[in-house]
């Protein structure tokens, strides 16, 4: 069985009573597998469809129905396990998980409870404290990836006094991905959700979306004295995001501590999370445990995958979030706090390829995660629907590196793309904003400047700080369109500096 | 004119060939004798007017050279296929108005090569039972004794008591644990369960998934081979069928067995056998050893714990695939106070006692606790009967064993008992465990002239020695007994 042989770090350790207690967190992951069409029928799984509109025979549990395993759900948990660095395991079979409800047609879900698909694996992630300071990496056991069919939907509030049911959802390809008890925080447990998310983006397996449920986790949570004895645990359910992970894990594990330290002792259940009260509540004791009755599907043959299969998979593996951050900080010299942020997922490292591609690799990344990340998020939009691509913001840079903006410029530019103006070009052209760099042009403002000012211009070879009260003036008179580096040198040599 | 029931579909199928009489023809004839023997209880729902359709269908393909393997034969279907528009109901109350909108993969093969259905036949709920009497139906009555009701055996009983009425040229069967061979051998007709893969389960209710098997009951051992023909084939909506080609069967019947080596297992001369069937075995030895067969005493050492492994496993799966009855979706709901009380009044009223029966002891077998100790214990003993076949296969190419410890009881006599009813199943379930072919043909009459009959068992995907096995058999018991049609007014 489990055992925790980290102890956490004492930042982390939670103060009670009777003195500091530790959190021990393990997670069950449910990944829907990206595929068109289900584990065992060929139904869609698109998402949001009319109810009950993406059922086949077999899902609706008709009489003499047969599953048929969907192979390429087979090749995306093959992949998956191959971007958690686990051991794939080349014969695995499928149970029946017996119980009954108004969800589940067939009376039972087809899982793999004894022979899984893949085996053990690890990842490591890279917590991020309150502040936002990443923490030292902390590496994480997989215990295990099964694929299993997802049950319908129990439609409770259409009507008082039934329940409905949608199966649209019956028979789509989970995965599910146990890690070991590694964690000791809550910003660590959600730093792993996280890490997991890019790796399935990553390899195009899930997309990752908590707010559909098709990602979603079991958090498993005890408390012990700081490397003692392990306590028991509770398992709380399907928990949607990042943020009610961590409340979840919170409140969990202080109403753990208040039991153990006034005398109690913690039953072991499965436990509720309410994200409107940010507690948890039981769901079902340990008595109420259904029996499975697993066995083993007499109507599937047992999985035989070839090495060489798995191997060909591999070869064919997409670069993974880690390999893409090692990448940028040795290709593009980013620090390692910039290379993290822009490859949390695919998405932002594809953005950020696309801009610095041919460009000042640390400009690019300033503009891609100060301006851009910046302005969506205080709009509240996703990188996939922000108003300016990866191509605009990289021509908008070219902008400046060509002189035909100055930096600041590209400021007011960048805000006028963003909120739909067009491109850096049309926006520079409309507004007149381009930099002028004629020297003679730039040469006459100046002499007025310093004609204008004279009493300043002779300060200034005593107090050369003056420039900048001389380069604002000619800013000023240029609508700030005048070169900076033109002006600055105009300057110097007419005051003499 | 000649009674057109008396035909083989062998002789049936060349006389249409001929030109002698039409499909229509046949398919009236059978149909009238269907109306006349309803004492007998054979079908659950009948479909005449759609057969007078499909053979005169049948009848217009044939003008225009369009001939499948069974063109025009009108035949009877167990009640466990689903067939598109016409009721199923597994012999289930639970099932009751169940009208499927597809059709079985095997019925489904059969209609394309020219099957005209006359309806579905009667059978043990969900296929669980040895005597037909746990049919929500009604028994079925074995067409050979008036005077005393008799079982047909089960569970394709209604199949069986059809073929041997002349109700139809052949029906589909299904066999779990011995439901075709051991119904063949009550009432004097041919049944095959092919190797375990041969027919596609896709669309035939599930009773026991990893023994399940589709396969015919016919007069003959060549009307057994044609149908099987027209009903086996890879499917790939089941995932446990076998990619490989149907051979052509028919021609297997015709194939001498001289020098084949027939094995006789020591441990099916099992205490308490009556005497009569004893004496048939050692006739069928006599026989095969005339038709120049070679007779080698083996022995499968782990016989005897086939039935308990078999009624293990069986139920085990059985109360899994039998989950998905819950009064949700279809068939039978008896409404309660809140979800699990509609569950259990829809199971409680829906099931009968034997189906309740199984699945207990399925439940209680993969429960934690006893899981290993039951059904993977059984799963052990599985691997064991399996070795014991491959063993034997080094010595022999066939196996001759009698079908069933005993000839067709009285209704009501077993019913009570059921480990005495599971012992019919002694010498069938061995088969299915190992996944392997066997076939029953009726091989004689015991004392009070009912039909007794002898299986053939044989290596996986060789129905071919199977059949020539058989027909050798057949020529040589030259059994051409019928039951009197005493049940028609």
């Amino acid at each position: 069985m489990f055992t925790a042989e980290r102890v956490a770090d004492a930042k982390d350790w939670i103060k009670g009573e009777t003195g500091d207690w530790e959190v021990i967190i393990g997670l069950e992951v449910h990944a829907q597998v990206s595929s068109n069409s289900k584990l065992f029928s060929g139904s869609s799984t698109e998402y949001g469809s009319e109810p009950n509109s993406q059922v086949s025979l077999v899902d609706a549990g008709m009489p003499g129905m047969l599953p048929v395993v969907n192979e390429y759900c087979i090749e995306q948990a093959i992949k998956t396990g191959l971007g958690l660095n686990a051991k794939i395991n080349l014969y695995s079979r499928f149970d029946r998980k017996n119980y009954f409800y108004v969800d589940l047609p067939q009376g039972y879900q087809i899982s793999q409870f004894e022979h899984p698909i893949v085996g053990e694996g690890n990842i490591e992630i890279l917590p991020i404290d309150s502040d936002g300071n990443t923490l030292d990496p902390v590496s994480v056991g997989i215990e295990r990836l099964h694929l299993e069919q997802d049950a319908g939907k129990s439609v409770h509030d259409l009507s008082p006094d039934e329940t409905y049911v949608d199966l649209n959802r019956c028979g789509v390809a989970l995965m599910e991905i146990v890690s070991k008890p590694d964690m000791r925080s809550p910003e660590e447990a959600s730093a792993y959700v996280d890490k997991l998310r890019g790796i399935v983006r990553a390899l195009g397996t899930c997309d990752g979306d908590m707010e559909k449920g098709n990602l979603r986790a079991d958090v498993n949570v005890s408390v012990r004295k700081p490397g003692g004895e392990l306590g028991t645990r509770c398992e709380i359910k399907n928990v949607n995001s990042m943020r009610f992970i961590r409340q979840a894990i919170n409140y969990e594990a202080r109403r753990h501590i208040e039991i153990l330290e006034s005398g109690g002792s913690i039953d072991q259940e499965t436990r509720l999370f309410d994200s409107l009260k940010g507690e948890t509540r039981t769901m079902r004791s340990k008595e109420d445990a259904h029996d499975y009755r697993y066995f083993p599907d007499p109507d599937l043959l047992p999985l035989n995958i070839e090495q060489s299969y798995v191997d060909d998979l591999k070869a064919k593996l997409p670069e993974l979030p880690d390999a893409i951050k090692s990448r940028f900080m040795d290709d593009y010299k980013l620090s390692e706090y910039d290379a993290r942020i822009l490859t949390a997922d695919k998405i932002k490292s594809d953005f950020y390829e696309i801009v610095a591609n041919g460009r000042d690799a640390k400009i690019a990344a300033n503009w891609t995660m100060g301006d851009l990340f910046g302005a969506l998020n205080k709009s509240g939009l996703d990188l996939n629907a922000t108003p300016v691509s990866a191509k605009m913001l990289g021509e908008l840079i070219d902008r400046i590196s060509d002189n035909t903006i100055s930096g600041k410029i590209a400021k007011s530019v960048f805000e006028r793309m963003f909120n739909g103006e067009g491109n850096a070009d049309e926006i520079i052209e409309a507004q007149g904003l381009k930099q002028v760099t004629d020297v003679g042009a730039i040469s006459v403002i100046v002499d007025e400047v310093i004609a204008n000012n004279k009493d300043q211009a002779q300060k200034a070879v005593a107090n050369p700080k003056l420039l900048g009260f001389f380069v604002g003036q000619v800013m000023k008179a240029t609508q700030g369109k005048a070169n900076p580096q033109v002006v600055n040198k105009l300057l110097r040599e007419k005051l003499g500096l | 004119m000649t009674d057109l029931t008396k035909y083989t579909l062998n002789d049936a199928l060349d006389a249409m060939n001929k030109g002698e009489f039409t499909s229509e023809e046949l398919t009236t004839a059978h149909i009238k004798a269907c109306e006349n023997a309803t004492k007998l209880n054979v079908f659950i729902t009948s479909s005449f007017e759609h057969a007078l359709e499909a053979a005169k269908n049948s009848d217009k393909r044939r003008a225009k050279g369009n001939i499948g393997l069974i063109e025009g034969a009108p035949l009877g279907v167990k009640d466990l296929f689903c067939t598109a528009g016409v009721k199923t109901t597994a012999g289930s109350k639970i099932l009751d108005q169940f009208e499927p909108t597809y059709e079985s993969s095997v019925t489904s093969n059969m209609n394309s090569q020219g099957m005209v259905m006359l309806g579905k036949l009667n059978l043990d709920e969900f296929a669980m039972g040895s005597s037909n009497e746990t049919s929500a139906y009604g028994p079925v009555i074995n067409p050979w004794k008036k005077d005393e009701k008799l079982v047909p055996g089960g569970s394709s009983g209604g199949s069986a008591a059809a073929v041997a009425a002349d109700l139809c040229l052949g029906a589909t069967a299904t066999d779990t644990g011995g439901s075709i061979r051991q119904p063949a051998s009550f009432t004097g007709t041919v049944g095959i369960k092919p190797t375990y893969g041969r027919c596609s389960r896709w669309g035939t209710v599930a009773f026991a998934s990893s023994l399940d098997q589709a396969g015919p009951i016919a007069k003959t051992v060549k009307d057994a081979a044609i149908l099987l023909q027209s009903m086996a084939g890879y499917d790939e909506k089941d995932s446990t069928s076998l990619n490989i080609p149907v051979p052509n069967w028919k021609t297997s019947c015709d194939k001498s067995i001289k020098g084949q080596k027939i094995g006789i297992p020591k441990e099916y001369m099992i205490d308490g056998m009556p005497r009569d069937i004893q004496l048939l075995w050692d006739q069928g030895i006599e026989w095969l050893k005339d038709s120049g067969a070679e007779i080698i005493p083996i022995s499968l050492p782990h016989t005897k714990y086939a039935l308990p492994a078999y009624y293990v496993v069986a139920p085990a799966e059985a109360s899994s695939n039998l989950a998905r009855y819950d009064g949700m979706r279809y068939g039978l709901r008896a409404e309660g106070s809140d979800l699990n009380d509609t569950y259990s009044r829809t199971r409680t009223m829906g099931f009968g006692d034997e189906v309740k029966r199984r699945i207990m002891i399925g439940t209680y077998v993969l429960s934690a606790g006893y899981y290993d100790a039951y059904y993977l214990r059984a799963q052990k003993v599985r691997a064991r009967i399996v070795e014991d076949f491959e063993n034997a296969w080094h010595k022999c190419d066939t196996i001759l064993t009698p079908t069933a410890p005993s000839a067709p009881f009285t209704l009501g006599r077993k019913v009570v008992d059921p480990v005495e009813m599971y012992l019919n199943d002694i010498f069938t379930v061995t088969t299915n465990l190992a996944g392997l072919p066997g076939i029953s043909i009726p091989a004689g009459l015991n004392q009070d002239g009912l039909p007794l009959g002898l299986q053939v068992i044989g290596k996986a995907l060789d129905e071919d020695n199977v059949f020539a096995t058989a027909s050798a058999l057949e020529r040589a018991a030259n059994f051409n007994l019928k039951p009197k049609k005493w049940w028609i007014e």
